[in-house]
This record gives C-alpha cells, sequence and structure tokens, in this order.
C-alpha cells in the first residue's frame, strides 16, 4: 500500500467533485443571467439571505431547496424500478468521466509528480467515449420507464440523436489522438507545447480546425442542448422527462449542466492546449520579439491553472451564447445534418491527417 | 484484496447473466445483459486488459444494447413472452445443453491444472501493445473480418431494400414501405 498515491487520489477526488458540482450549481443561475441579459431583462435577482442579495447569486440554493421540497411523484402505471433507475443513470456516467480529464498540471510534490487528473490511466479518452456512450440509458429508461406515450417517443428520439452523433464525435476526436498519438489526456496536453514560428502555440486547434469544428456540434448534440434539444424542448413537444418531478427532474438538469462543463474541459484539452499558456515555459514568459520575464515555478503553476479554468470558462460561456441564440433543428435537418454533412466531413478528416502524418513521417 | 473484488464481481456478473434468460419482460433482460458486460469488462481490468475492457463497454454495453433497446422498445413487448409458451421439452432440453456444458467445463478446469494466474505483463494490455499485435501479427486476420463485415452490411441493405430504389419514397399514399 502506497498511502501518498492513495492520499493524493482522494484529495483529487475531492477536489474534482467540489469543483464540478459547485460550478454546475452556478451554471444555472448564469444560464438564467444570460438569457436575461441578451433578451434585456434583468434575470434572476430577487434570491437573499437576510437580505444580502449579490445581483441573485443566492438563487441556486433557493432552487435547490424547492427542488428537494417539492413532491416526488412516480406516475402509478409508471416502471417504478426503472422510473428511479433512470435518473441516476443519465447522472453517474456523466460524473464518471471526469476521472480521466485533467483539471490542471502535473504538480512535483516531495519528489513525486502528481497529474491533474484522478485517475493516470492508459486508455483515458476511451474511458471517456465508454461512459459517456452509457449516458444515453437514461434518456431511454426515463422514456420507457414513465409509461407515458410522449416520454416514450421523446426517448426514442433522444436515443437515435445520441446513437448517430456519437460516431461523429468519436471520429473527429481520433484525428486529434492520431496526432498527440496517446489517449492518456495529460500526455496530449503536453504534446501541444512549443510554437509554430516563435508565436503561434501549437494546439489542437490549429493542427485539426476542421476537427474542433465538427467536435462541437456533435457534443451540443451529445449534451441534447438547444439547436439540438429536440429529445427534451420541454415547452413545446414534452421530453422524456415529462413525468419526472422534485428531485428526479432536478437531475436529469444537472446532469446536462456537469456535462456543459465536461465539454468544455474535453475541448480546452484536447484543442484548446489545456492548462498551457501562450508563450510560457516552466521558468517564465518567453516572448517573441525576444523579451524574457522570469517567474518562480510556484507562480508559473497557478498561472496555468488559471489558464485552464478560463479557458473552460470561455467554453462554457460559448456554449450558453449558442444556447440562447440559435432556434431548434427539426428532426430531419438533424439527422441530414448528423449523418450527411458532420460524418464524411470527420472521415475526411481522418484521411487527410493520416496522409499528412504519413508524409511528414 | 483483489480476490475479494473478483469474487465480488463474478458473483454479480453470474447473477446479472441469470436474470437474463430468467426475466420475463425483454427490456429487463437487457439492462441485466448491460450489467453482466460492465461486470465482464471489470474482470478485464483486473486482468490488465484495459483496451479490450474498453471496448467491452463501448461497443457491447454502449452501442449493441442500446439497439436492442431501441428495437425492443418499438415492438412493444410488455411481459406477456411468458413461460407458458415454452413446452416442457424445449426446458428439458436446455438443462441437457447446460449439464453438458458443466461437464466440458469441469473436465477442462480439471486438465488446466495450477488455478493460479501466471504473472502477468503489466504492458500487455496497454492500447500501443494491442495494435502491435493487431496491426502486425493479424494484420491479414484483421483485414478480412472487416471485410466480412462490410459485406454483412451491405447484405442487410440490400435485404432490407428489395424494391428498387425508385420505388422508394414516392409511396403516395402515406404508407412506410
Amino acid at each position: 500500500m502506497d498511502w501518498f498515491i492513495i492520499i493524493a487520489s482522494m484529495v483529487k477526488m475531492l477536489a474534482v467533485i467540489a469543483i464540478v458540482m459547485g460550478l454546475a450549481t452556478l451554471l444555472t443561475w448564469v444560464e438564467r443571467k444570460q438569457s436575461a441579459v441578451m433578451q434585456d431583462r434583468l434575470g434572476a435577482n430577487r434570491a437573499d439571505i437576510f437580505g444580502l442579495r449579490i445581483i441573485g447569486l443566492f438563487q441556486p440554493f433557493a432552487d435547490a431547496i424547492k427542488m428537494i421540497t417539492k413532491e416526488d411523484f412516480v406516475p402509478p402505471f409508471a416502471n417504478r424500478f426503472l422510473h428511479t433507475l433512470a435518473p441516476i443513470l443519465a447522472f453517474a456516467p456523466v460524473l464518471f468521466v471526469f476521472t480521466v480529464i485533467p483539471l490542471g498540471p502535473p504538480l512535483e510534490i516531495a519528489g513525486r509528480t502528481v497529474t491533474g487528473q484522478i485517475a493516470n490511466i492508459n486508455i483515458g479518452l476511451l474511458f471517456i467515449f465508454a461512459f459517456g456512450g452509457l449516458a444515453v440509458f437514461g434518456s431511454v429508461l426515463a422514456g420507457w420507464g414513465s409509461n407515458n406515450k410522449y416520454a416514450l417517443i421523446a426517448g426514442i428520439r433522444a436515443s437515435s440523436q445520441m446513437i448517430s452523433y456519437e460516431v461523429c464525435l468519436g471520429l473527429s476526436l481520433v484525428g486529434a489522438i492520431m496526432i498527440y498519438g496517446t489517449l492518456d489526456m495529460t500526455e496530449m496536453v503536453i504534446g501541444q507545447s512549443g510554437h509554430w514560428f516563435g508565436w503561434l502555440p501549437r494546439w489542437g486547434l490549429f493542427m485539426q480546425p476542421l476537427a474542433a469544428l465538427l467536435f462541437l456540434p456533435a457534443a451540443i448534440a451529445e449534451n441534447k442542448r438547444i439547436p439540438f434539444d429536440l429529445p427534451e424542448c420541454e415547452s413545446e413537444i414534452l421530453g422524456y422527462f415529462v413525468e419526472y418531478s422534485g428531485l428526479r427532474a432536478g437531475m436529469f438538469m444537472f446532469a446536462e449542466f456537469v456535462e456543459i462543463i465536461f465539454v468544455a474541459a474535453l475541448f480546452t484539452v484536447v484543442f484548446l492546449g489545456g492548462w498551457l499558456v501562450p508563450w510560457l515555459a516552466w521558468d517564465g514568459f518567453h516572448f517573441p520579439w525576444g523579451g524574457m520575464w522570469y517567474l518562480p515555478i510556484w507562480i508559473v503553476k497557478m498561472l496555468e491553472f488559471a489558464a485552464m479554468f478560463i479557458k473552460i470558462a470561455f467554453m462554457i460561456y460559448f456554449m450558453i451564447l449558442i444556447r440562447w441564440t440559435l432556434p431548434r433543428f427539426r428532426y430531419d435537418q438533424l439527422m441530414r445534418l448528423g449523418w450527411k454533412y458532420l460524418l464524411p466531413l470527420a472521415m475526411l478528416n481522418l484521411v487527410v491527417t493520416g496522409v499528412v502524418l504519413v508524409l511528414l513521417r | 484484496m483483489e480476490i475479494i473484488l473478483f469474487i465480488i464481481t463474478a458473483l454479480i456478473a453470474l447473477a446479472s447473466a441469470l436474470m437474463v434468460i430468467t426475466r420475463k419482460s425483454p427490456i429487463a433482460s437487457v439492462l441485466f445483459l448491460v450489467l453482466t458486460f460492465v461486470c465482464i469488462a471489470v474482470l478485464y481490468v483486473m486482468l490488465g486488459a484495459q483496451f479490450i475492457a474498453a471496448m467491452q463497454i463501448i461497443v457491447y454495453a454502449g452501442a449493441i444494447m442500446v439497439l436492442f433497446l431501441f428495437v425492443l422498445m418499438l415492438l412493444n413487448l410488455r411481459g406477456n413472452q411468458g413461460w407458458e409458451n415454452i413446452s416442457p421439452a424445449r426446458i428439458g432440453l436446455g438443462f441437457a445443453a447446460a449439464g453438458l456444458l458443466l461437464l466440458v467445463a469441469v473436465a477442462w478446469l480439471k486438465t488446466a491444472g495450477s488455478m493460479e494466474v501466471a504473472g502477468l505483463d503489466p504492458e500487455m494490455g496497454t492500447v500501443s501493445a494491442f495494435g502491435d499485435v493487431l496491426f502486425q501479427r493479424f494484420l491479414l486476420p484483421f483485414e478480412i473480418a472487416s471485410v466480412l463485415l462490410l459485406g454483412a452490411i451491405i447484405g442487410v441493405v440490400a435485404m432490407i431494400k428489395r424494391k428498387p430504389l425508385a420505388e422508394l419514397g414516392e409511396d403516395k399514399e402515406g404508407k412506410v414501405s
């Protein structure tokens, strides 16, 4: 038994759960506030603790209390077991995948290297595919277990959409895997260090622009958010969780917010160079015009953590911006986009990447 | 430590495999099959075969089982496919087959000698080791298998589209052909 590894893993697990859950709670408020800003309203600003409002930042707590104290109703004709299992199956896999996503640079502690992810396993990205693929069971079983025709149809819509876009999601990332030559996400980020022409960072975005462009819509479709929110569309044609109330409905919603963070973190790690800051090396900034700015190692590490979270925050903001900007796709448009445009382009990207890699070798 | 994990996982795998064939509702069977696959993936990880474990979950638990679920939900079989449709002769034959399998398994285990797992190379199941074996030593069987799969896919599409392509989609009555 190596106590160092056990304690380090425990600390990392607690940190990741605290960061992810805290951020997801905050996002419920951010999303409402962003919609208010874009629609020229004030948005959620009334929740207060002893008169203290801070622009409505306490709204998530009020929402949580409301969710928990609401009646948790199971329809009498529903399959009780599946009805309870579905929100868990929707939520758990999304949280699992954070095991392999590094949220920061490797640190040297007591002569040992501690990586930024919980488990440093050889199959990193495949682990994400594996558990990300299991999330579809949650929506399908929610639709079937509710014993409601609308929920069932929405569940089938959800499963066909998620199966379709999973293919494109996987293929767009395979191009990145080919370039980095590894599935371990810490090594992927390290593979993006360095610069072209002395100033352009070698991030995945610049090496695999098409893959990044294909990954984002596919990931948003997996996440079932506007413009791909046909399985849910709460206000019009009813989603697969019509028959859910209280905390269980809250779990579906919360899973969606955790998934936003997951997509943002994955995009940051694979395409935006993770924690890398342009021109920052281990001893400080090396500016392309020849200047140097030496920094102690702990400031460099702090900067890298900050860069990671700024990038994730930017991607989250970008996705929320998309959610309040675009209208929803019709079902046939959705399928056509996935199979006729995204998938062939992803395959083309693979072929081109392969040819270029062989030529460069 | 590891043996405890093995016993728990193996017991769950066996119990859920038993549930797959005894449940009346096909949806429940599919879900127990998923649980069995996940347990088997855990066993693969314990053997050091990480890549196979990931593939087990991605392909079987994630893709094929979702397809099963999809089809079952469209068929809408609501638990009335009970035991009463199965004749005693078939049940007897099933038990006979299970007995034969048990006999073979016991005979095989007796000749297998030691039950100890040989010292495994920790690098054996990694992606690069797997890729080396698949794309160098077994390249030809791998390619043949992929051609076989392609043939199967084309065959299925051809069988579905018995009608000439021109007639499909021009059904003015709105019937699904």
